[in-house]
């Protein structure tokens, strides 16, 4: 009873899963081109998964129409245009570094530029502060001192 | 009875909290005595009263009464108790609740242990916690009730998430919660001294020790978490730049920052006004957290509450308190003048640079989560941002810090000379440079992943140890080894967490470097290798457990033709929720781990096996866990201790009103 349960479960809920070995291709280092492209790949079902790791039916079929691809001679990139073609910007985990995404790109660097440069400022202003303050009088007050000793 | 009970406590603790809010900061402001001494009994009592309910919901779980619409929802008569437990925060009122219990935790913890602040600093910040309290309260009573009633109650549960049902995740909530919310301690601590109009090192002494438990708790829950995804998803990753797992990195990048930056305020009394901002932009983004794990605007593998009207609401909070504080910053940050001066080349400016790094690894984490949302309100682009990106843009930040880590932590104070300070560190860094030259030749494959990954590891260990013998002074080695354990407690932390920085690192990397991988259609009896490794599947059986079924594997793993181990991996269904999870079988050694996962019968009477080698992943937990045992350790120096002790002394001294 327990088993035909068992049975019926797992039929009706069989996980699909990551890469399946009927997916695999003959040529390891078309196979290793494959897996590196995948990864790059979102699983367009998914919550932020790629197609490398996920089990959704639609991303075995991405990760079969990648190695038709990659079979028939494209180069990676090639391959990640073909996809893009059909399903869009979106597919792409890793943004295209065009137009507004230049924005996404270069907040980092240049957001740590800006913090270098703030940095580097208060770091003057804290190094040479004592300088300052052992200056002495200024000549405006030198003046006032003498007229003040005068008196 | 007693979920009225634990609703009306609830509602109780909202009104204390709004009392707690307004009553000491009135009072501070008009130096009332009276006035200001009403936050600390009502801190408690409003700790008590959550308690109390948070212990009703419980309760509820715990009887499974069928009555409750969340315990409906998320329980089930068949579940193991733990999980029953576990259930109660395994949902969004329930963790809302935990949420809240925790804030007036730390209140409470305030107003028991902060007698040695002065008692309007002390008003103001027990006045601006609960302000947060009121807030959240508000927020579950108006949109997240846990204690709902159903009319008629169902025979059974709903059941929890399967993946849920884990000793590791159930404790990855409260942990991670202690994180976020040990955060508002130090957000109203920064909002207090602003309204104050002063910060000083003491201020520094006060503030570092909340921020410090914050990261602590913070750094085990993500930990935690991290570890359950590598064990219980079934393809061994361990972090997925998801936006729920950089909603909690983020704060713990500030909190890391803002606990470097506190000890410069504290003996300097410098960088201050940064590190109020800092201290509430901390929490600003455990806020943001909140709102991305329960909004639903960012898309995510465990984002379990998708509701706008709760999203608005915690937009709402944020935009109240992140606005309010910062207008007050504007408005009060000239007043705070530093003190202390200090060279280009000191300690300071090495605590500048770190904090730089952190602010802006955290900048770019907080663009990546939130750039598929502006890009496609902005520039109608709908587009994906995944771990390719993060991986490439966050990662030299980290490579930076490593590579300045023990120089700066070996600087001194106020000016310091480069090449003295680097002098003993270049015996580390040569053994490091060599270290990763030797793996460098080692391995088979031309990748620089695994030799960066060993040196900056290396260097980073040898550097804290360097740093802390740095600490025992001159004589013999015999003297200096014995001196060691007379070191400052927070010396030893310092080591601890920045070793076990460098060992994370270098485990991360290691496992991504050297990680071999296997798929196949495997079949009983027929052994197969991957990499030094024989594996034999011996059989399949199927199995029951308390609230499940098992398709359940025999593995034999030999190395050499000596059997290392049995391995075990399962497929498990769990009938109330319909849903299929795998359980992989994890050889845990300190070199490697070996992880087996069992997939689909093949029609030919075989089985999908996944089989993967992955190298020095233990030593990711390890050195987390060495961060966070650092901060416990600093956590216990004695000034923070003789701090405590001399608060006993004003006590007494109060005559009974």
């Amino acid at each position: 009873m327990i088993k035909r349960l068992l049975m019926i479960l797992l039929l009706v809920a069989a996980p699909v899963w990551a890469v399946q070995p009927d997916e695999v291709l003959d040529d390891p280092v078309l196979e290793e081109r494959a897996r590196e492209v995948s990864k790059d790949l979102r699983c367009l079902v998914c919550r932020n998964e790629s197609i490398d790791e996920s089990n959704a039916d639609l991303a075995r079929e991405l990760r079969i129409l990648v190695r038709e691809r990659l079979v028939a001679g494209d180069s990676n990139s090639e391959a990640i245009a073909y996809i893009v073609d059909r399903y869009g910007e979106y597919v792409l985990l890793r943004p295209q570094r065009t137009g507004s995404n230049l924005l996404l790109w270069l907040a980092g660097p240049v957001m740590l530029l800006i913090a270098l440069a703030m940095a580097l400022v208060y770091l003057r202003r804290r190094s040479v502060a004592p300088v300052a303050v052992e200056q002495g009088l200024s000549d405006e007050e030198k003046t006032r001192l003498s007229k003040i000793l005068d008196e | 009875m007693i979920t009225e009970l634990g609703h009306f406590a609830l509602i109780l603790a909202a009104f204390t909290a709004l009392v707690q809010a307004v009553v000491p900061l009135i009072g501070a402001y008009k130096r009332w005595p009276g006035w200001m001494a009403v936050a600390e009994p009502a801190a408690g009592i409003q700790f008590l009263l959550t308690a109390f309910s948070f212990a009703a919901l419980t309760y509820a779980f715990v009887v499974s009464d069928f009555s409750v619409r969340l315990v409906t929802m998320n329980s089930h008569t068949m579940k193991p108790m733990l999980y029953k437990i576990s259930g109660v925060w395994g949902n969004h009122e329930g963790s809302m609740l935990l949420w809240v219990l925790i804030l007036t935790l730390f209140g409470a913890c305030a107003a028991w242990f902060g007698g040695n602040l002065p008692p309007t600093l002390r008003a103001r910040v027990l006045s601006v916690q609960a302000a947060v309290a009121v807030a959240f309260f508000g927020f579950i009573l108006l949109t997240s009730n846990p204690f709902t009633r159903l009319g008629t109650a169902p025979f059974n549960g709903e059941g929890l998430n399967p993946l849920l049902q884990d000793p590791g995740l159930a404790f990855h909530p409260p942990f991670l919660y202690l994180g976020y919310v040990g955060l508002s301690m130090a957000f109203s601590f920064a909002v207090a001294a602003l309204i104050e109009g002063r910060i000083d090192a003491a201020w520094g002494r006060w503030v570092r020790p909340w921020t410090l438990a914050a990261w602590v708790f913070l750094t085990l829950g993500i930990a935690l978490g991290s570890w359950w995804a590598y064990y219980e998803l079934g393809w061994g990753g361990f972090w997925f730049w998801d936006p729920v797992e950089n909603a909690s990195f983020m704060p713990w990048l500030l909190a890391a920052a803002l606990v470097h930056s506190a000890i410069v305020v504290e003996k300097r009394e410098a960088l201050k006004s940064w590190t109020v901002l800092l201290a509430i932009l901390a929490f600003g983004f455990s806020l943001i957290g909140t709102f991305i794990v329960r909004s639903g605007v960012i898309t995510s593998v465990h984002a379990f509450a998708n509701d706008p009207e709760r999203g608005v609401f915690i937009l709402a909070i944020l935009a109240i308190f992140m606005g309010g504080a910062l207008m007050l910053f504007a408005a009060r940050a000239s007043a705070m003048e530093a003190k202390g001066i200090f060279g280009m080349v000191s300690r300071e400016s090495a605590l500048v640079l770190n904090n730089i790094l952190l602010a802006v690894a955290c900048f770019v984490v907080f663009i990546g989560t939130i750039w598929p949302l502006v890009s496609e309100i902005f520039f109608t682009r709908k587009l994906s941002v995944g771990a390719p990106f993060f991986n490439m843009a966050f990662t030299p930040f980290m490579v930076a810090l490593g590579v300045i880590l023990p120089v700066g932590a070996m600087l001194p104070w106020k000016r310091a000379k480069l090449v003295r300070t680097i002098k003993p560190l270049v015996p580390a860094f040569i053994l490091a440079l060599a270290l990763a030259g030797l793996v460098w030749a080692m391995q088979t494959e031309r990748s620089l992943l695994g030799p960066v990954g060993l040196f900056l590891g290396a260097w980073l260990v040898f550097g804290a140890i360097v740093d802390l013998m740095s600490r025992t002074g001159r004589g013999s080695w015999g003297k200096r080894l014995g001196r060691l354990g007379r070191l400052p407690r927070a010396d030893w932390g310092k080591t601890l967490a920045h070793a076990g920085f460098g060992i994370t690192m270098f485990g991360i990397a290691g496992l991504t470097a050297w990680e071999q991988e296997d798929i196949r259609v495997a079949y009983k009896g027929q052994p197969f290798t991957v990499g030094a490794y024989e594996l034999t599947l011996d059989d399949v059986r199927e199995t029951q457990g308390p609230n499940y079924l098992t398709t359940m594997a025999d593995v034999t793993l030999r190395k050499d033709g000596n059997v290392v181990t049995s391995l075990h991996p399962e497929k498990r269904v769990y009938p109330v929720a319909s849903m299929p999870t795998t359980e992989a079988a994890i050889d845990y050694r300190i070199m490697r781990d070996v992880y087996v996962v069992i997939g689909d019968p093949q029609a030919d009477g075989g089985f999908t096996m996944r089989v993967y080698i992955k190298p020095f992943t233990n030593w990711i937990w390890f050195g987390t866990l060495l961060m966070a045992i650092g901060g416990v350790f600093s956590l216990s120096d004695r000034r923070y201790r003789v701090a405590a002790g001399a608060r006993k002394a004003p006590v007494s001294g109060v005559p009974a009103e």
